[in-house]
């Protein structure tokens, strides 16, 4: 008994470790916008919603091959968040956050709508089942292998683009000073451009990683969008660290309180979690105390 | 190289700058002095871009810079120093310079090179004494420091014309004399021309070629050191605690 119990016990461990590489590419990019531009994308998840439809067109509709398809896919949703930035953000730059909230708020059910006039309400999905690992009495899918390894992947591209390029430097330091940025010769128009770019890849990568493991519907980001944002208020908006262990920390939250009850109290543990947090760490785990 | 003619400065209804005409030749040092709210920084402001003149034109080596945004300035090839100096402090001193090299350069082309902002960074260190380590942070830095890594900064942007922004407040009068000096050698090694705005008539007289003089947004006086010093104007103006510092810095700029 004992020893099967710490199989699962493993197993749920290693999933909440799967699972969080992904929730912190979600985080990484939803706090990249927040740090850089200093406004939240609160529909996020939407683009991640039409970068799931992008590459099940790609891929299933049009028969794409796979190596064409999610690059494409990555592609469409980096000039969707272009024109996020462009259409929607730019003009509110010097508005009240509150003003940029409900804009961005606004481009959610408008995204929503849109995708079921387009797309139907039907669920989705790429007809792949990639097959499963197992590891003695453990069984993961290589559909959150790849996810995770991918997710991965990704940060490491973001944090050597932040760490070994100019323009990184200036993404990593604007959010300290705009003003200077500006007067050091900085345009910090196309620095908003290159960041929204980034952000939107971010999420067309997270979309390819996603649609591997769910299906595709008008209103799938509700499923992640929410937690996605929770997880980088926990983890202090802005702070790139502080998203990433708040990601894997509320992973293995959801992934170990399911293992103990059902997978739904392994979210509502999750969120009490969060609520918690608020009262002690307003800031994020990681504020600095000032 | 640099022409400024009926430059106007207002918010609502005060004018913070009122017809300042001026020249700057190339090569010189021309020191721009006034007692608190003369509208010295309100005239760098315009001419870095901060904003916009309300009225008159700014004339860089024939290009008009009234209107232009920061960074299409600093692409022209001006520089600025800020009076309280803003260094990104979660970036090395190093990587403080470098950016601004990365993205000041250009000369109008607007092509950036890593390669070519780290080597004018590390050049603009030298110059400036602060060490080339990559890794020192800004948090070690005095106020000396802190403003020899603003000066780093605009060097690194290799301009042709600095704006030193009261480069000396806040220091004691041996880092005083160090800055001026340094000030001096940017001009002779690096052939940048320089507009210095200061509070401290002093050491600035010792150091500049020619003076201008602003009080309540208008030029009262302008010419070389000594004359300005000897101006009556000027003397009424610094009345009062700088009065004696004025005729010093006369005296001195005689010698």
């Amino acid at each position: 008994m004992a020893d099967i119990f710490d199989v699962y016990l493993a197993e749920a461990i290693i999933s909440g470790i799967l699972l969080g590489g992904v929730l912190a590419l979600l985080a990484l990019g939803l706090n990249l916008i927040f740090g850089v531009i200093d406004v939240t994308w609160i529909c996020y998840a939407e683009l991640i919603m039409l970068g799931m439809y992008a590459l099940y067109y790609f891929y299933s509709v049009y028969g794409l091959p796979m190596w064409v398809a999610a690059p494409a896919c990555i592609l469409v949703v980096a000039v969707l968040g272009l024109l996020l930035h462009y259409i929607v953000i730019a003009p509110l730059l010097d508005a009240p956050p509150i003003n940029q909230l409900l804009a961005t708020g606004g481009v959610l059910f408008f995204l929503q709508s849109f995708a079921t006039v387009a797309f139907g309400i039907d669920f989705r999905n790429l007809g792949i089942r990639l097959p499963v690992l197992a590891l003695g009495e453990m069984h993961f899918s290589y559909a959150r292998l790849l996810a995770f390894g991918a997710a991965l992947a990704g940060m490491v591209v973001v944090y050597l683009f932040m760490t070994r390029t100019y323009i990184g430097t200036a993404i990593r330091a604007i959010s300290q000073d705009r003003q200077i940025m500006a007067l050091m010769g900085v345009d910090t128009r196309r620095l908003y451009l290159v960041t929204s770019a980034i952000g939107g890849a971010l999420a067309g990568l997270a979309a390819c990683l996603l649609v591997l493991q769910y299906d595709v519907h008008p209103f799938v980001g509700l499923s992640f969008g929410p937690i996605t944002f929770l997880i980088c208020v926990l983890g202090g908006l802005g702070n790139f660290i502080g998203g990433f262990v708040a990601a894997f920390l509320f992973a293995q939250i959801i992934s170990l309180g399911g293992l103990y009850s059902d997978l739904e109290w392994g979210y509502v543990l999750a969120f009490a979690f969060f609520i918690v947090m608020m009262f002690i760490r307003p800031a994020g785990l990681l504020a600095r105390r000032s | 190289m640099l022409v400024v003619e009926g430059l106007f400065k207002r918010f609502g209804g005060f004018t913070a700058v009122n017809n300042v005409s001026f020249k700057v030749e190339k090569g010189e040092i021309l020191g721009l002095i006034g007692p608190n709210g003369s509208g010295k920084s309100t005239i760098f402001n315009m001419l870095s871009g901060t904003f916009p003149p309300s009225a008159g034109s700014i004339r860089f080596e024939g290009g008009e810079l009234a209107g232009l945004p920061p960074h299409k300035i600093i692409n022209r090839g001006i520089g600025r120093t800020f009076q309280i100096p803003r260094p990104f402090r979660r970036l090395s001193i190093f990587e403080n310079v470098a950016l601004a090299g990365y993205y000041g350069q250009g000369g109008g082309s607007g092509s950036h090179s890593r390669g070519k902002a780290d080597e004018s960074a590390e050049r603009a260190l030298a110059a400036v004494g602060l060490p080339a380590d990559r890794k020192a942070s800004v948090d070690g830095l005095g106020a000396a420091g802190l403003k020899k890594l603003e000066l780093a900064k605009a060097l690194a942007t290799e301009p042709k014309l600095l704006l030193a922004d009261e480069s000396l407040g806040g220091l004691d009068e041996h880092e005083m004399d160090q800055a001026a000096d340094m000030l001096r050698r940017i001009r002779d090694d690096l052939g940048i021309t320089i507009i210095w705005v200061e509070h401290i008539m002093g050491v600035l007289m010792r150091v500049v070629d020619r003076v201008m003089v602003l009080d309540h947004g208008e030029k009262i006086s302008e010419g070389l050191p000594s004359q300005v010093s000897s101006d009556p104007r000027v003397i009424e103006v610094y009345l009062g605690t700088d009065a004696q510092d004025t005729q010093a810095a006369a005296a001195e700029a005689r010698r």
